[in-house]
């Protein structure tokens, strides 16, 4: 199987396109298995939508194509106390419809993202106030130090204040009727590179270059064309018959079909979202089981066997078709804060696993259900089908229930009261920063601090806690990064969770169109350029 | 006939009640909905305050009670997912449902009831056998294979006709239109050949068993031994008598025609209320997945009541019962 290595030739194509003068038009179609449900930044936390949206607003900072926080809206920013940062806003930055870019706009913007229907919320609150020095200088004010605060205000996307209020769309779209604000839901109006000529929200949306962006872009093209097309099997046909330029995603099992077709080509890299499995430590008995009155998972000797029972080499082979990468850290390796020689996966020793077992007081193994997605996660169900049979081996008999995601995370999420024993899960911090994984994933479930709470099976220790609770105002990078090993070391020793790959990301590009695969998955229009 | 009339509206007003419990009922197996509607770093208590605000913390019969009040005032509330009124959603996808639809009833027709004829009168032709044959292939093969296959053929491999959408669409008011545009035309053939494809074998076979059964009537044979030709016997005195359950039959399934596009729709990304329908399951978005059933619901029983009132006035019988 020819995979190629996207970012790379990407980069390449890109640079020799950018030598090239071009003038004339160009139109890019692509297409996405889900839809663009809003335009409005402050409606959904999803990275389609704002990773869409962020060709059409933008925040204080960027990212480039491997992640790195540029500078965006604003040119430069200094820390000048622990809890206050010194933004300086670039000048001569226009709005679609010719409004100027000021300090206000980003007050604004932080409390919009801050009303009642935005799902933004939790972004914002890293803000506590905003000084306006001038016209192009903000003090930020956090609640506490804050290391990286420029990636949490990623996502937070400037609006003009005056179209807002000339709109009436001052506040967040929101589901429940009684807001206001429904303008910004269908129209948009931001400092991108593109701005939306026509948008229906689930059939078709077109952008059109903004001829006063800011910025330099490598990218040619003057009009997109988006379709969501939610069949896998349309939406690779829409591709080979030339329809398309870019589709995404693609089913694993395409990428042979893709590459023996004139035209098109595969474009796999590796994604930073990792799959795991946890188990339940929280419960003194574990549901959905044959053993009564205890819980196994809470013994490290289970946990580990649990770990030595599952071949994650097999399942990159059979499963993933030589496209994962086997993990043994619950964070991928474009997140700041990886440790690569703590990434070994712990090794396959389905004997070790038995003995394991028997030492911990069940030689005949124990029944458990295993709850897994069926259509969010590249393969999911198949990932979770090959585990069963691998645990089978060692004796632990494991009962799938694969659902649709939308009754799984009902089911297992706190909305569902964390009711699994068993689970499969993915995570992506959205921060690109372990801090959020350690905070989401590895701190013990504590509803008021509101940390653990996607720790669906409670694993706990109070070191990792404390260090997760210092990770987060450490402001010296050296001393941040010794902590966060620490932490990640601790859960490895102890198999907190069995972490299984990084899935790839699968898109289907025509010949002659580049563009950057970024490792979040997200497309920016800035870097896509196509040729003839 | 104002109790004919009366008795029907209650019955249909009985039905579509019924329709919308059922569904409301099943709404609850569907999913949680808050999860896609809120991001994963969202809240716990977030989300419990959009969970009471949005009444999914009501009685079953409650949450069903209010429904049914907006419901009749024309209020489907807003979607969760876009944000927007649901009855806005519904009209702007209707035409796309309508045109396939309406396109489709005419391909059936158009080759159904010539082929049922052919193959009624050369019942032992070999192109009638193959035909016969061909049609079961037609009855038996999942719409979503049909789909498949056709843009396969014609997208993939020759290239001639668009894969996906409803290409270029021009308003008329408020009504978006295929008709008009080279793009709409092309993007139309597919799809409404893969809807078609049941509908056209179905009035094929049905036209043919009528037929068998009335050319072996008595008129018939009169009327061959008048002298008459051929040509005058079959198509003005048999078809015309086979036809009275063909277009009853016809009109039934407009209803599923309509009901039935949410496969071909979804093959083919065709932009109409089907495509919206499934959509709207997998995001449990409990205010589209039940206008959009109240309203197919309504289709069926206003096609019902106006077959019901056609019989009413063709059949003397019926009016004779009532007085």
């Amino acid at each position: 199987m020819k995979l190629r290595h996207g970012l790379m030739a990407a980069v390449a194509a890109a640079a020799i396109a950018v030598a090239a003068p071009v003038a004339k038009a160009e139109t890019f179609k692509y297409a996405f298995q889900g839809s663009l449900s809003s335009l409005d930044p402050h409606s959904l936390n999803e990275t389609f939508l704002l990773g869409t949206l962020g060709n059409i607003y933008e925040g204080l900072v960027i990212y480039d194509e491997n992640l790195t926080v540029t500078p965006g809206l604003a040119e430069s920013w200094e820390i000048v106390e622990p809890t206050k940062w010194k933004f300086n806003l670039r000048k001569g930055v226009k709005f679609h419809n010719g409004n100027d870019f000021t300090a206000e706009d980003v007050v604004f913007s932080w409390q919009r993202a801050l009303s009642e229907g935005s799902d933004q919320k939790v972004r914002a609150a890293k803000i506590k106030n905003i000084e306006v020095v001038d016209d192009h200088t903000i003090i930020i004010e956090t609640p506490a130090p804050n290391p990286i605060l420029t990636s949490d205000l990623y996502f937070v996307y400037m609006m003009d204040k005056t179209w807002s209020e000339e709109n009436n769309t001052t506040e967040a779209t929101s589901p429940s009727a009684d807001t206001t604000g429904n303008f910004a839901n269908l129209n948009a109006n931001g400092t991108g590179p593109f701005k939306v000529t026509e948008h229906k929200a689930d059939v078709k949306t077109t952008f059109e270059r903004h001829a006063d962006y800011w910025g330099n872009m490598k990218s040619n093209v003057t009009r997109i064309e988006f379709t969501p097309i939610k069949e896998a099997a349309t939406r690779v046909a829409a591709l080979i018959s030339g329809e398309l330029d870019l589709v995404y995603p693609v089913p694993v099992q395409d990428w042979q079909r893709l590459d023996d077709a004139a035209g098109v080509k595969s474009l796999a890299g590796p994604e930073a979202r990792t799959i795991f499995l946890g188990m339940d430590q929280g419960r003194d008995e574990l549901l959905y089981s044959n053993i009564k009155g205890k819980n196994p998972f809470k013994d490290i000797r289970v946990r580990q066997a649990m770990a030595h029972g599952i071949n994650l080499e097999a399942i990159k082979q059979k499963v993933m078709r030589g496209a994962s990468t086997p993990a043994g850290l619950m964070v991928a390796p474009q997140i700041n804060g990886f440790v690569a020689e703590l990434n070994t996966p712990y090794a396959y020793d389905p004997k070790k696993s038995k003995e394991l077992l028997a030492e911990a007081g069940y030689p005949d193994g124990f029944e458990v259900t295993l709850d897994c997605p069926n259509n969010r996660y590249v393969n999911d169900e198949k990932i979770c089908q090959a585990v069963v049979s691998m645990l089978a081996k060692v004796g632990v008999k494991v009962d799938l229930l694969a659902q649709p995601k939308s009754k799984y995370f009902g089911k297992i999420l706190a909305t569902g009261g964390f009711d699994t024993s068993f689970y499969m899960l993915g995570w992506t911090p959205g921060t690109v920063d372990s801090e959020n994984a350690m905070s989401s994933l590895l701190a013990c479930q504590n509803a008021e601090t509101k940390v653990g709470l996607f720790n669906l099976g409670n694993y706990c220790n109070p070191r990792v806690d404390e260090l997760t609770a210092k990770v987060g105002s450490e402001t010296d990078q050296d001393a941040r990064n010794a902590m966060i090993k620490e932490a990640f070391q601790i859960v490895k020793d102890e198999v907190g969770y069995l972490p299984i790959h990084q899935q790839p990301l699968s898109w289907g590009v025509r010949d002659g169109v580049s563009v950057v695969q970024r490792a979040d998955n997200i497309l920016d229009f800035r870097n896509v350029v196509v040729g003839k | 006939m104002v109790s004919f009339l009366f008795k029907r509206l209650l019955q249909s007003f009985v039905v579509m009640i019924t329709v919308a419990l059922i569904a409301f009922s099943m709404f609850r197996f569907v999913g949680d909905p808050i999860n896609n509607m809120v991001g994963q770093d969202t809240t716990q208590q977030e989300r419990e305050e959009l969970r009471e605000k949005l009444g999914l913390n009501d009685p079953f019969l409650v949450q069903f009670g209010r429904f049914t009040l907006n419901a009749a005032q024309g209020d489907f509330g807003l979607s969760y997912k876009y944000r927007v009124p649901v009855s806005e959603m519904i009209f702007e996808r209707m035409p796309a449902t309508l045109e396939l639809a309406f396109v489709s009833a005419i391909i059936a027709l158009f080759f159904g009831i010539p082929l049922g004829v052919y193959t009624a009168l050369k019942r032992k032709g070999i192109l009638s056998k193959f035909i016969m044959t061909m049609s079961l292939v037609g009855v038996s093969l999942p719409t979503f294979l049909t789909g498949i296959l056709l843009i396969l053929l014609f997208g993939v491999m020759l290239r001639w006709l668009p894969t996906f959408g409803r290409g270029d669409v021009i308003e008329i008011g408020s009504w978006t239109t295929g008709f008009l545009t080279v793009s709409g035309l092309k993007s139309l053939i597919l799809p409404s050949i893969t809807l078609a494809l049941f509908q056209l074998t179905l009035i094929m076979r049905l036209v043919r068993a009528e037929m068998l059964e009335v050319l072996r009537t008595d008129f018939v044979k009169f009327a061959k031994a008048r002298g008459l030709p051929d040509r005058a016997v079959h198509f003005k005195h048999a078809l015309k008598n086979t036809l009275v359950p063909v277009i009853t039959i016809t009109g039934l399934q407009l209803g599923s025609l309509i009901a039935f596009a949410i496969i071909t729709e979804s093959v083919f990304q065709w932009p109409g209320m089907g495509l919206m329908f499934i959509q709207a399951i997998s995001d449990v978005d409990i205010p589209v997945m039940a206008a959009y059933l109240v309203l197919i619901a309504f289709f069926f029983v206003v096609i019902n009541m106006i077959v019901d009132l056609l019989y009413y006035a063709v059949d003397p019988r019926l009016r004779a019962d009532n007085e």
